[in-house]
């Protein structure tokens, strides 16, 4: 197997001006993933993974250090190439799902290819093909308040891979989920995973991790530790880091 | 075309949120209605002053006795009394006066007019039979004076509309006899409704011979041994030769009147043509002024366009964080949310015209309503415009404000 590698993350800081304070985020973080991985990443609030994860999400730009999302260098870029960087590349699952009011879910799925400038007969049929994908084929004109919480992620996880992008990169996918649901929501992530998708995920809650391939682990704005999961979760790094805090 | 899916999506955002929908086009609805009925019922008014003056012909002079405005101390009008039948005869004169084409003398006072037990007091009017064409007056039935009665003094008599409803109610007055100050009058005639306004509606008047208005019926009073006249009625040969008539006529009145040249006019004339010029200055300043009352409470619409997009943009603000997130870029936002305000304010702008229409045809069914309120087309082209101009200017912060937004922050937000 050819290792292709959809994230390269250089020796990244990210300092943020609050007033008076500087807010080191991350202390010089370096990161690699391949294609078709699974990895979850972790660490308590504060330890700068939502930032890390804007970085990887290209919403932010880091202090130093570069970043490469499959081989293209994205710090040189304008907010316009960052934009449409996000829109074919990266498919974005948000905690509370993020869906549009009183709009079905057709719709929402089609959200994305709208702003690719995708034609709309092509599009209807992604967006169609999408919901069928993660199990919502006869749900595509309902709108958000006639759908589940499961549901809803679902069609949030619809739109995100709509694009056919390289990364699904998830923000606490479960986070706003009862754990039957959250369960329903994992077992997808893993047939997608399955299925060859690159997917990144934002979590602490060390169940969810486990289920992933590769666990890493933030505090302090550094990887304190990264590590292939075997059957057993590494609950102890997870809970060392935690304690640090 | 982008700009077609860009409206789709405005409209799908407009559909999601109806209410707010409904409460930002509001203003615009409002706005544009009061712009179009305010303007509507000041062309309206104008169009029916104008209507009334022209009834009464436009080519009129109306000469009256006594000093005129320019200088000097205003005598009491017609208290001079200084027009005579001879100043009418010497206008006639077509050599002298070839901008006036007729010349119609009338001599007026109150009378009482009995018919069986009714009996009114009203305007009896001595004339010429080039009154009629004068004045534009028309007969209902019977006819006018002919130059025969007015030169035999026949005690024949012609009644208005109005003062012939009056006396006779439902008979056809027409052959039957009244009595003015006690003497009978065969009617020959009755005219047909003129309209115009107040005192000087010929609908309440009666017409004879001007010689027997002048001596058995009021013996009318004397200058240089001449019976004198109460008005000079002067139509000129066309609209645009008015002036000109105005001048003849003034130099001859004042040869006639041995008037040197730093004595002012002993009469004035009155020119129905300038009255009319007044009438529509007045009109076109009435409607500028209703319009532009109308043009505030638009551009206050605009304003709570404006309010209403900025709360709308502060409650979207995750699904701008969104959008921006999966791919739309500053010119997406920017585009999104001007559009929502064009279509919202044009939207408006529509029903806006729906309901000035409305408001029209209401006005058109109250009776002391006597003239309709005139939506035009020009009116409905400033409005619309208008009502877009405000959803571009209104709509143009709160979209920039939008576009500003960081995703993440946005994202972040409650």
């Amino acid at each position: 197997m050819v290792n292709e590698s959809v994230i390269e993350i250089q020796d990244m800081t990210k300092v943020y001006q609050m007033g008076d304070i500087k807010v080191h985020a991350l202390r010089g973080v370096s990161l690699e993933i391949q294609k078709g991985e699974y990895v979850a990443i972790m660490g308590a609030s504060g330890s700068g993974k939502s930032t890390l994860m804007n970085m990887i999400g290209l919403l932010d730009r880091p202090t130093s250090g570069t970043y490469k999302i499959r081989g293209v260098e994205s710090s040189k870029l304008s907010k316009s190439q960052l934009a449409d960087l996000r829109n074919q590349e990266i498919g974005f699952v948000f905690q509370r799902f993020n869906l549009l009011p009183r709009i079905s879910a057709q719709r929402q799925v089609e959200l994305p290819l709208f702003y690719a400038g995708v034609a709309s007969r092509k599009s209807r049929e992604m967006a169609r093909a999408a919901l069928e994908r993660v199990g919502l084929g006869d749900r595509t004109h309902h709108r958000p308040d006639e759908l589940s919480g499961g549901q809803q992620q679902r069609v949030a996880i619809a739109r995100a891979l709509v694009n056919q992008p390289s990364l699904l990169l998830a923000d606490e996918p479960t986070g706003a989920l009862d754990s039957q649901t959250s369960v329903e929501v994992m077992t997808l992530f893993e047939e997608l995973h399955a299925q060859g998708l690159t997917v990144v995920m934002v979590t602490h809650d060390p169940l969810v991790a486990g289920r992933a391939k590769r666990v890493v682990t933030l505090s302090d704005g550094k990887i304190v530790s990264d590590k292939a999961n075997g059957h057993n979760i590494n609950i102890s790094a997870w809970e060392a880091a935690y304690e640090n805090h | 075309m982008k700009i077609i899916r860009y409206l789709r999506v405005a409209l799908e955002s407009i559909t999601a949120h109806k209410l707010r929908a409904i409460l930002t086009m509001l203003g615009i609805i409002i706005g544009v209605a009061a712009v179009l009925v305010t303007m509507g019922i000041g062309r309206g008014a104008a169009a029916n002053i104008t209507e009334r003056i022209e009834s009464q012909g436009t080519n009129l002079l109306t000469i009256n006795p006594g000093a005129s405005s320019s200088g000097g101390i205003q005598g009491d009008s017609g208290s001079a009394g200084t027009l005579t039948l001879k100043d009418a005869h010497d206008l006639m004169n077509k050599d002298l006066h070839p901008a006036v084409s007729l010349v119609a003398p009338e001599y007026a006072a109150n009378a009482q007019l009995v018919y069986g037990d009714t009996n009114v007091r009203e305007s009896v009017t001595g004339v010429t039979s080039d009154y009629a064409a004068v004045r534009n007056l028309t007969v209902a039935s019977g006819e006018f004076l002919t130059d025969e009665q007015v030169a035999n003094q026949s005690q024949v008599v012609v009644l208005g509309s109005v003062l012939a409803a009056d006396l006779f109610e439902d008979e056809n007055p027409v052959g039957l006899s009244l009595r003015i100050n006690g003497q009978p009058f065969q009617v020959v005639g009755v005219l047909d409704e003129a309209g115009g306004f107040g005192r000087s509606t010929p609908d309440e008047k009666a017409f004879v011979p001007i010689g027997i208005a002048q001596g058995r019926l009021f013996n009318a009073p004397r200058y240089r041994g001449e019976y004198t006249v109460s008005t000079l009625n002067v139509s000129a040969a066309g609209a645009e030769q008015v002036a000109e008539a105005e001048k003849q006529v003034e130099m001859t009145l004042r040869l006639n009147h041995n008037l040197t040249a730093d004595q002012d006019n002993d009469f004035s004339v009155f020119n129905q043509a300038s009255l009319l010029e007044t009438a529509s200055d007045i009109a076109a300043t009435l409607t500028i002024f209703l319009g532009a009352i109308g043009a505030v409470s638009l551009v206050v619409g605009g304003i709570g366009i404006m309010n209403i997009m900025l709360v709308s943009v502060t409650e979207r603000t995750r699904e701008i964080g969104l959008r921006k997130a999966i791919g739309a870029h500053d010119n997406d936002i920017l585009m999104q949310f001007l559009i929502e305000a064009l279509v919202l304010c044009f939207l408006g702008g529509l029903i806006g015209v729906g309901l000035a229409y409305g408001l029209a045809a209401i006005f058109a069914q109250i009776p002391a309503f006597t003239f309709t309120v005139l939506i035009q087309p020009d009116a409905l082209m400033l409005a619309l415009g208008f009502s877009l101009i405000s959803g571009l200017v209104f709509g143009i912060y709160p979209a920039l404000r939008a576009t500003r937004l960081d995703p993440i922050e946005a994202l972040r937000s409650e």
